[in-house]
């Protein structure tokens, strides 16, 4: 090694590259780089984007124009319409039936499906019992049984509770469905909560209760936020459970929506439509656009959902 | 002195057992208790209501003689293969460009996803919306001078599906994207370093030791996918109909549709006995490899 | 897997010089036996080490005192009481955990008054008995400040007062230093060891840090497999091990082990390795050197003696390499073939193969069985 160094000439060492290394802002990689995820990205917004410029044309301009032209004369009419006298088979109430039925249906099974999952949770990562583990594994094959074979079994349950076609039934609904995963969430959350604080707190007398609520609920706020996007999106986007259990006067948006959109009879108005879909989306948008990266966190960990 | 007497060991833990039995109940009464009368009742001639009286295989005989389900068998495998492959190849592309310190990447996360927070229901109408024959997508072609260019999807049997997967994709792929970086992320950074001293190409490095590493993350992704496909109705629903005929039926709607509204009870349980044994296919594989990895 | 021992009330086990006493403790996972036919008793006011490498079952030992884990089988009393089946809030024991375990959402006030306000005691007292304990650990300022915005050192003292303000007999420690740097754990090691010549109660301490075993210990338990590998005082430990695992275990730099055959000679036992010939005579064995048997002689490196010239019980050996560390420097020899260790004062050159003459302190060295590695 030495050798080597010393048959260089001296000259040749100093006049080498000196200082930071040059940097090229606009590399030919970078510029595909860049390319592709714009392209990709404007994949994504097109829809949206048709979504809305349709909402706010009239039926003429949509009939002349095409998609993606933006609106010549910006009307909100198809809006004021959907909210308020879309048409449904008979009824021509609007989509706000509908917004204030999963209203009624997401906060109760929200809060229900948290508290009952986040309890479970608590007590399968500290207070394992013969068989806790069991119970567990099967909530979670439960998770991947196809909701159709489930589906029947729980009328005749609902029915035999005299809940069948009520918001308490499908709130149930949502709360058996919702736990395999938040049971997951929090589990896995309080299972990584340092062991030596539930330790410290039995050995100053606090049980079962105490424990979870006086020490854990303070510090879990950020999962259970996680469980609330999981389970507002989940719930208020659901279709199947809406159809089948909650009752034709408590049919959700979503299935309001679909009767609305794809109803036979009458002229199609896309304006109308576009705009009761968007409506419809914007709660879960809204959900999605505030909570930024705990959505993120919320599907990651509990990517069961699917 | 007396020692504390034990506590029966029922009652210990009282609390923590009275609090689970929500869970009890669930795991047991429905997904076990549910399932099992699934099963029973898919061997009865049920119509309009269960019946207890037992057909054997009949109900299951007739399913596979019904077109409508082979078609319905068919649209899902195909279906669920092009979404698959596509949103797996689209999702780690995307995922690995991601990972190359770019700016504004919550930015392009955020768009890429946004789909995925919407319900299949809207997803289903925006994209019948946008391949409307009369005045979406195919319009503006044929306005274009695109004559040749037949871009009716939904009005074509054999096309329809491509619909589907398109709609499919466009919800699902930023969350293969979101798993995929998530794994990208959890790699050891010195692995690159290493790669990078020995002199290795980044798509090489990719290939031949990124994405081994990364095995975990695409079988549990594939799980999570593929039992989400299984269950594809919504979209169907909203966005077809299961139209035009039977050329975009699939099985979950089978079960709706002779379970709900044509009164056949028995031939909805077989059909729904048959998607079960199919997620456990998909399954089981699974959870031979999560216990396998999980044993030293 | 045994059946739980049927506890006997027996007053005459009422023993109030023993503060702790476990009696025929054994522990198993399933298969896994962790802790097996254990017995130890603690006296009261005495300073408890355990110690050992993890996995050791030393925490685990802990864990079953405090009544965190259930045992599988035999007896643990506390101040005389069988408390086997008890909960931890009734074993009259405080616990102070590696983390600390502080609340992280109460403040330093209600951190300490939380096991007091889980009983029915009145208000009153539970304030008298706080600032009692505030007082006693200097914490009184920051009795309305969050965990999170104490230093380590206040930290543990928060963790300490916990256990104080319930009145307990019995304070765990669960390897407290372990998280903190080398230089605030010199310091708190000596603060611990205040607080009980102020408190004068039991306490138990797991670590696997030979440095604070040795400074805090009045007696150390060293462990291994579940099992009390030796239980005496700091010094016997470190120079009578009684076997080969706790000379390894403790001191540093490590004792050295020099194999070779115990063979009788005209002028007593001698250690004979393939060449050399080692003068056992000052070492004093529990029984009379049985010879003819493979054994391993431990020699700590403070206990050899380094010369240039030979002279009476002096062994050649070949300088290899040294580790200078300050205020001393450790030198590698091979002699006969084997490597050892010697600490000399710093300064001292070598060269590389140079010869120099070992002698050892025999009265400071130890004599295992090559098999059963007992000491001779």
């Amino acid at each position: 090694m030495s050798d080597i160094t010393m048959t260089l000439p001296e000259r040749s060492l100093s006049a080498g590259p000196r200082g930071a290394k040059p940097r090229r802002r606009f590399a030919p990689s970078t510029i595909m780089l860049y390319s592709v995820l714009i392209i990709a990205a404007l994949y994504y917004l097109l829809p949206l984007y048709v979504m809305v410029v349709t909402s706010l044309k009239g039926m003429p301009e949509i009939r002349m124009g095409n998609i993606f032209a933006p609106p010549v004369d910006i009307t909100f009419e198809p809006w004021i319409t959907a909210w308020d006298s879309a048409c449904t088979g008979l009824y021509c109430e609007g989509i706000k039936v509908g917004f204030w039925n999963s209203v009624k249906i997401t906060v109760p099974g929200v809060i229900v499906s948290i508290a009952i999952a986040s309890v479970n949770g608590y007590a399968l990562a500290n207070w394992r019992f013969k068989g806790s583990e069991i119970f567990f594994t099967i909530l979670l094959f439960g998770a991947f049984i196809p909701y159709q074979v489930l589906l029947y079994p729980l009328v005749i349950l609902l029915r035999e509770l005299g809940i069948f076609s009520t918001l308490t039934g499908i709130v149930l609904v949502h709360t058996i469905f919702g736990m395999p995963i938040l049971t997951l969430l929090f589990r896995n959350y309080f299972a990584a909560l340092p062991v030596e604080l539930f330790k410290a707190a039995r050995v100053d007398g606090a049980g079962f209760w105490q424990i979870f609520l006086q020490i854990y609920l303070p510090m879990s706020l950020p999962i259970f936020v996680v469980g609330l996007i999981l389970q507002v999106t989940g719930i208020w986007n659901d279709f199947l459970f809406g159809v089948v259990f909650a009752g034709s006067q408590n049919y959700p948006m979503t299935v309001q929506l679909n009767n609305i959109v794809n109803a036979v009879q009458g002229v199609k108005q896309y304006n109308v439509n576009m705009a009761a879909t968007l409506l419809t989306g914007a709660v879960p948008l809204f959900v999605y656009f505030v909570s930024g990266r705990l959505f993120v966190r919320g599907i990651a960990a509990g990517a069961v959902k699917g | 002195m007396a020692a504390a007497t034990r506590p029966f060991s029922l009652f210990r833990n009282a609390s923590a057992k009275i609090a689970a039995l929500p869970m009890i109940l669930t795991a047991l009464g429905v997904f076990v208790g549910g399932t099992i009368w699934t099963i029973v009742y898919s061997f009865t001639d049920s119509r309009l209501l269960p019946s207890t009286n037992f057909v054997g295989f009949s109900q299951y005989a007739r399913l596979f003689d019904t077109p409508r389900w082979s078609v319905s068998i068919y649209n899902l495998a195909v279906y669920g293969s092009l979404l698959l492959v596509f949103s797996f190849v689209v999702g780690f592309l995307l995922a690995a460009l991601m990972d190359q310190k770019i700016r504004f990447e919550s930015t392009f996360r955020t768009i890429y996803l946004y789909p995925f927070a919407l319900s299949f229901i809207v997803t289903g109408l925006i994209w019948q919306w946008i391949l409307d024959p009369g005045l979406g997508l195919p319009k503006l072609m044929r306005d274009l001078g695109f004559e040749q260019f037949d871009l009716a999807l939904l009005g074509n049997p054999d096309t329809v599906l491509f619909a589907l997967v398109m709609a499919g994709l466009w919800q699902s792929t930023g969350f293969v994207m979101v798993l995929m970086l998530a794994g990208l992320r959890g790699i050891d950074n010195e692995i690159w370093k290493a790669a990078r001293v020995d002199g290795i190409p980044a798509w090489k490095t990719y290939l031949f030791i990124i994405v081994p590493m990364m095995k975990g993350v695409f079988i549990t992704t594939l799980v999570i996918v593929a039992s989400g496909i299984v269950r594809l109705y919504d979209l169907v629903v909203a966005m077809t109909q299961g139209g035009p005929g039977f050329a975009s039926e699939v099985p979950a709607k089978y079960v709706y549709d002779f379970m709900f509204q044509r009164a056949n009870l028995g031939q909805g349980l077989a059909a729904s006995t048959v998607m079960l044994v199919t997620v456990f296919i998909i399954l089981v594989p699974w959870a031979l490899f999560v216990f396998r990895e999980k044993k030293p | 897997m045994h059946a739980p021992a049927p506890i006997v009330a027996d007053a005459t086990e009422k023993d109030t010089a023993t503060s702790v006493s476990i009696k025929d403790l054994s522990l198993s996972f399933g298969a896994i036996d962790v802790l097996t036919h254990l017995d130890l008793d603690v006296a009261d006011g005495e300073f408890l080490v355990l110690l050992g490498p993890s996995g050791c079952g030393k925490s685990t030992l802990l864990n079953c005192i405090a009544g965190l884990l259930d045992i599988s089988d035999g007896q643990i009393f506390i101040k005389g009481e069988n408390v086997t089946w008890k909960e931890p809030k009734d074993r009259g024991i405080g616990m102070v955990f590696q983390s600390y375990a502080l609340y992280p959402q109460m403040s330093v006030e209600k951190n300490l008054s939380f096991g007091l306000r889980n009983t029915k005691m009145a208000k009153d007292e539970i304030a008298r008995r706080v600032a009692r304990a505030a007082r006693i650990l200097q914490i009184e300022p920051l009795l309305n400040r969050k965990p999170a915005a104490l230093s380590g050192g206040q930290r543990q003292r928060v963790a300490i007062g916990r256990a104080l303000v319930r009145d307990v007999d019995v304070f765990l420690f669960d390897e407290p230093l372990s998280n903190l740097d080398a230089k605030l754990r010199s310091e708190l090691r000596v603060e611990i060891k205040r607080l009980h010549q102020t408190l004068d109660n039991t306490m138990i301490y797991v670590t696997h840090d030979q440095i604070e075993a040795l400074t805090l210990a009045d007696r150390i338990a060293v462990m291994k497999g579940g099992v009390i590998q030796q239980l005496d005082r700091p010094l016997t430990i470190y120079n009578r091990p009684a076997n080969r695992f706790v000379a390894g275990f403790i001191g540093s730099p490590a004792m050295n082990f020099l194999e070779g055959e115990l063979v009788e000679t005209p002028d007593g036992p001698a250690f004979r390795m393939s060449h050399l010939m080692i003068d056992l005579a000052g070492y004093e064995s529990a029984e009379p050197l049985r010879t003819g048997r493979r054994v391993t002689l431990g020699v700590r490196p403070e206990h050899i003696a380094l010369s240039s010239e030979g002279g009476q019980d002096a062994y050649p050996a070949q300088f290899e390499l040294d580790e200078p560390m300050g205020a001393d420097s450790l030198v590698w020899l091979d002699l006969d073939g084997q490597h050892l260790s010697a600490r000399t004062s710093a300064g001292n050159t070598f060269d590389p193969g140079q010869e120099l003459h070992v002698s050892f302190a025999m009265p400071m060295a130890s004599l295992f069985d090559a098999e059963t590695e007992e000491r001779l």
